[in-house]
């Protein structure tokens, strides 16, 4: 996964305290590619949230009258092979996106980042035997992981979740360690652990803050990862099962067969996934370079 | 089949009569190049149970007898290895006359030794081996070699079915020395008497056989070799026939893809099309509550428009056929007229679906009734027609989730434990004959694939009868007696549509007929190309 | 030096031991085994005495840690056994994917390797300009498109507009370098853009920071050749982290590829990944993940050598 890489990204040097408007606005103004992401993550989350008043069609009522039709009036998107509104259910796939997205980005990088912080926090025995723990999960194929995990579980949306945040832990594991690393050695810490506070209260109230930067990284490129996973493993077979909306599912089967009679089919669920994982992408480049130092603008 | 008990019948080699469509003279020559869309496992077809190994080793063998390469039905048994057949009087005895001058690939004399040697690895295995398909040969008593040209089988009781057991596309006949010294030998080796010669195996990649000069049907084969691609991926294995890096699948494709094909290539693609012996059977735990009740079950099958969703699906995927127990337009089959008689195969839909709920509130199934269908995951054609089920079961006020189960674990997982409420089933026999398609049915103290998980004394009796049954019309009187119970009075399992296999290819491919099994027909001696 | 690459390898074991175990009870837990699967499948004429037979002809009624045993002590010897599914040697089912999937990353990676590097120096010396954002759109974009939704295009592309189909079978390169490479041309392409763009990144961030570092604006300012600096600062500097990058990407890419081999008809790794889970081909599945994992603790200690080579204080820590 791309996300080893940010090892290599030592973060943390503290944000200046401002009011969160300001810092909005700034971004905004100096990082327009950024701020078009995130435009179009908050349109995705509307349009999760209101698929219900959205969607002109139920998205999983059959219509054999109207099997494979083009785009018209009447569907704008065009319908699939079982006469099934495609922009319904790509509206109401989005709902899936989005709870996949947040569910395993969420829950990878947070549980990642607080294993990362105590490993870091801890150091010498503990951390060489959480970081040899962690190697083991890191080295082993995804692929294997999520065949396993559907296979002892079967497929679901919430088995999905589990089959992609497995991996993401580790990973975010390794990244809010070397970022926690940096931090421990900082005059605060130890003044707090001289004043006899627990362990969990140090490693919950003052480094997790400030890895926080490195951890809303992450966030932002696990949710992009974990819609492009979903996606895959539906294709796959091993993902969300019909007749539920969900992207990756429109896309294998009859999409593929009909790619050429029917391009509809495959070219708009593709289109909705790659514009929901580049706007989180774009949203989390941005963001890497403002929270960054090092890479400001001079 | 047609019963030839009671009398002693010496049938000659046939000459095999070519049907119109291949009156052309065959050219010799040319490589057949096929796409497989699965991986042999073992090279062993005794104990396989997929087509991935007929498809690519079937053209190093020989069987005893087999089915007529020119029969559409994949019904009538032709010589093989056996050049003819007698039936003793009492129907128990059967003497097979065997070829003389055979040799296998390694120049070594085919005798009786070598298809006894076969047929007792198959049916009555030494200490230690397993025999995957001994099961389907309970009825034999005994194997005989009397001289190297004779073989015998006794059986214990009269089969009617018996004969196209022997002509069965998975019994390749081995060599009895290589046996006696390792009975795994061909697990991982290839070495017959049919008409191409094996020469590369690469895992994952491909199989190439080449012609085999000493071929004992002379003349044949007309191919100077095969070149089997494995491809699995549905859309690289129509690319490859389409980029005209292969010219032919064998298993079949889906409609949509024929389309496209066709449409690319024009007539440099043929088409044929047969009903395919494969269904998806919907099997209801009658362990589980309410699924013990005749009348939920007999809603579920009145809620399906079986010709409006033969319709639909036709063009989405690989079912059509509306039919009874046995393939549309074989000997057994079910008339229109009484298809039509039985629950959920009338064409007045409305009235059956008003019938349906009806019955859910006799029985006490409240509207909006919640309950799972576990399918398969196997995406083609399990997805569509789950989807359609789903959607058909909504429409009588059943509120239906589906749960996919990985293809692997779903037999160990879902049907043998009785682990579900409504789920897939899977029926799929390689030749259309009433004895392999019905057995299923019996009782689940008889048989351990009975998933519906019922015991129904007067079903036994009516599958023992057909298989009993001297005359023709006898059979069939009991075959629909069998099918009325099964799916109209009792509803013990719901037969969705009759898979329908497709065989677009390239036009050269000559002398290759489909028929309703993906398991026949695969040795490919009568196959050549056009230029 | 020495000692730390002792050390280093010495860590290795028990991650790979880890791996090893993980795996092994990973394969028991899900349901079914290789024997169920053959004898008991669809046929209605199953049989329980075949079951017992081949279970124990494979080992498989042996208790659980006799099995591990049995297994560990053969790999100490190299010994991976044979399929279960096919029967056939492990090293013999493997040869050819490895040889495929690893001429596959390969290619990749030199392909991610061409856009990353200039697209990233690019981007860096024309931050926050068209030419940043156009940048940094065309490589995000290769990171948010389904490969298998690629892959398709591309082959439909290829059907529709040149009517030509990539190869279906794999040719080694020594046999048919044109036929090797007319195959795998098309999907080095599909991943080797989706993964230049982290690489892009790298660099591009590398570069900005090293372009900030005090000898380069001197230099700037002295007026020398712009690309004259690049090349012999600048970018030797901001080698590490992108080498890191692509190292670490090359050994995802050894079994990673699963939907794009699906998708080219490859007949690499990834697929024998699924198709021996799929067949719960105990054997098979142990050796490809032992095998993967193995490439990856390989090449993160091939960077981590690297890194202690260039920054000694490394060594010490």
């Amino acid at each position: 996964m791309a996300v080893t890489a940010d090892r290599v990204e030592a973060l943390g040097v503290e944000e200046r305290r401002r009011g969160w408007v300001d810092v909005t606005w700034e971004f905004c103004r100096k990082r327009p590619l950024g701020a078009m992401g995130a435009a179009v993550v908050l349109l995705n989350l509307l349009v999760a949230v209101a698929a219900n008043v959205l969607a002109p069609y139920d998205p999983v009522t059959t219509d054999y009258a109207a099997m494979l039709a083009a785009p018209s009036r009447a569907h704008w998107l065009g319908t699939d092979a079982f006469g099934r509104d495609v922009l319904s259910r790509i509206i109401y796939g989005s709902r899936t996106a989005m709870l996949v997205g947040f569910s395993c980005a969420f829950v990878g990088a947070t549980l990642g980042a607080v294993i990362g912080v105590t490993s870091a926090y801890f150091g010498g025995k503990v951390d060489l035997f959480i970081q040899r723990f962690m190697d083991i999960f890191l080295a082993f194929p995804l692929i294997i992981l999520a065949l396993a995990v559907v296979a002892i579980l079967g497929t679901g949306i919430s088995n999905v979740i589990l089959a992609i945040t497995i991996p993401m832990i580790p990973r975010a594991a390794l990244v809010a360690r070397s970022s926690a690393l940096a931090i421990r050695e900082m005059p605060y810490i130890d003044a707090a652990r001289a004043s006899g506070f627990r362990h969990h209260r140090i490693v919950l109230r003052h480094m997790l803050p400030n890895v926080m930067a490195s951890y809303l990284i992450m966030l932002t490129a696990f949710l992009g990862q974990a819609i492009l996973l979903e996606a895959s493993l539906s294709f796959l077979g091993l993902g969300v099962a019909e007749p539920v909306a969900a992207w990756g599912l429109m896309l294998r089967g009859a999409a593929v067969q009909f790619a050429e009679s029917a391009p509809w089919m495959a070219l708009f669920p593709g289109l909705a996934i790659s514009l929901a994982v580049f706007a989180f992408n774009l949203f989390g480049d941005s963001l890497r370079d403002a929270l960054d130092p090092r890479l400001r603008t001079q | 089949m047609r019963r030839l008990s009671g009398l002693v019948i010496a049938v000659l080699a046939l000459v095999c009569a070519l049907p119109a469509a291949a009156q052309e003279k065959p050219r010799y020559g040319g490589e057949l190049v096929f796409v497989v869309p699965s991986n042999p496992p073992s090279f062993d077809a005794h104990r396989e149970e997929t087509f991935g190994t007929i498809h690519p080793i079937a053209p190093h063998y020989n069987t005893l007898l087999r089915t007529d390469p020119h029969d559409k039905t994949g019904t009538k048994v032709a010589p093989d290895l056996a050049e003819s057949w007698t039936i003793s009087k009492d129907g128990r005895t059967y003497t097979l006359k065997l070829r003389h001058g055979v040799k296998f690939h390694d120049g070594s004399e085919f005798t009786s030794k070598d298809a006894k040697a076969s047929y007792d690895k198959i049916i009555f295995p030494a200490a230690g081996v397993a025999s995957n398909r001994k099961g389907e040969y309970q009825d034999v008593e005994a194997i005989q070699a009397p001289d190297p040209y004779t073989i015998v089988f006794r059986l214990k009781w009269p089969s009617a079915s018996f004969l196209n057991s022997l002509a069965s596309p998975w019994n390749w006949i081995y060599k009895a020395d290589i046996l006696s010294q390792d009975m795994r030998w061909y697990e991982t080796h290839v070495m017959g008497t049919g008409p191409f010669i094996f020469v590369e195996h690469v895992k994952g990649s491909h199989w190439v056989g080449k012609k085999n000069p000493n071929y004992w049907d002379k003349g044949k084969p007309y191919l100077d070799g095969y070149r089997a691609i494995f491809i699995t991926d549905s859309a690289a294995q129509v690319a490859a026939v389409r980029g005209e890096r292969a010219m032919i699948q064998f298993r079949g494709f889906a409609p949509s893809e024929r389309d496209s094909l066709v449409q690319a290539l024009g007539n440099k693609i043929t088409v044929q099309e047969s009903p395919w012996n494969c269904l998806i059977l919907i099997a209801m735990n009658h362990e589980k509550k309410p699924w013990d009740d005749k009348r939920v079950r007999r809603a579920l099958t009145l809620a399906l428009d079986r010709y409006q969703g033969s319709a639909a699906l036709s063009k989405i995927a690989i079912v059509k056929e509306v039919g009874g127990v046995q393939v549309p337009g074989t000997i057994f089959a079910t008339p229109p007229a009484e298809l039509e008689k039985l629950a959920g195969y009338s064409h007045d839909i409305n009235k059956a679906r008003a019938e349906a709920r009806r019955l859910l509130k006799e029985a006490g199934v409240p509207d909006g009734f919640s309950f799972v269908y576990k399918n398969r995951g196997v995406p083609m054609p399990y997805e569509p027609v789950g989807v359609w089920l789903i959607d058909q079961w909504r429409q009588i006020g059943l509120n239906v989730r589906q749960e996919v189960v990985e293809a692997a674990a779903y037999y160990g997982q879902v049907l043998r434990p009785g682990n579900f409420d409504v789920a897939a089933d899977f029926q799929c026999g390689y030749t259309v004959e009433p004895d392999l398609d019905l057995y299923k049915f019996t009782s689940k103290d008889k048989n351990a694939a009975n998933y519906s998980r019922y015991t129904d004394a007067v079903l036994d009796e009516l599958y023992e009868k057909q298989g009993k049954a001297v005359e023709a019309e006898e059979r069939k009187k009991y075959i629909r007696e069998f099918e009325k119970r099964l799916l109209d009075d009792e509803v013990h399992y719901i037969y969705t549509l009759q898979w329908h296999r497709i065989i677009p290819h390239s036009s050269r491919v000559k002398g290759w007929m489909i028929t309703p099994s993906h398991y026949l027909n695969q040795q490919l001696d009568a196959v050549w190309l056009s230029e | 030096m020495l000692r730390y690459i002792v050390k280093r390898v010495l860590l290795m074991i028990p991650t790979l031991i880890g791996v090893a175990v993980l795996i092994f009870f990973l394969m028991r837990v899900v349901p079914g085994d290789v024997v169920e699967l053959r004898f008991a499948g669809e046929s209605a004429f199953a049989s329980k005495e075949n079951l017992a037979i081949e279970r124990a002809r494979l080992g498989l009624d042996q208790p659980l840690w006799k099995q591990f045993v049995t297994w560990m002590t053969g790999i100490m010897r190299f010994d991976f056994g044979t399929s279960m599914w096919t029967g056939s040697p492990i090293s013999e089912e493997i040869r050819l994917r490895f040889a495929l999937s690893l001429q596959l990353s390969i290619m990749a990676t030199i392909v991610a390797v061409l856009l990353a590097i200039p697209l990233g120096v690019l981007a860096a010396l024309k931050q926050d300009t068209w030419v940043d954002y156009a940048v940094r759109i065309f490589s995000i974009a290769g990171l948010s498109m389904p490969s298998f939704w690629l892959g398709i295009v591309f082959i439909l592309g290829l059907l529709i507009v040149f009517k030509w189909l990539p190869p279906m079978v794999y040719t080694p390169f020594w046999v048919s370098p044109v036929q090797n490479l007319a195959q795998l041309i098309w999907p080095a392409l599909a991943v080797g853009y989706r993964y230049s763009a982290v690489a892009t990144r790298m660099t591009r961030s590398a570069m900005l920071e090293v372009l900030r570092e005090d000898y380069i604006r001197t230099a700037r300012a002295k007026g020398l050749w712009q690309n004259l600096i690049l090349s012999r600062h600048a970018l030797k500097n901001a080698m590490l982290p992108v080498l890191t990058v692509i190292a670490l990407e090359f050994a995802f890419l050894m079994g990673g590829l699963v939907v794009t081999e699906q998708v080219f008809n490859l007949n690499g790794l990834g697929m024998l990944f699924v198709e021996s889970v799929a067949h719960r081909d105990y054997t098979l599945t142990q050796a490809l993940v032992l095998l993967v994992a193995f490439v990856f603790i390989f090449v993160n200690f091939a960077v981590d050598l690297a890194y202690a080579w260039i920054d000694p204080r490394i060594r010490f820590r």
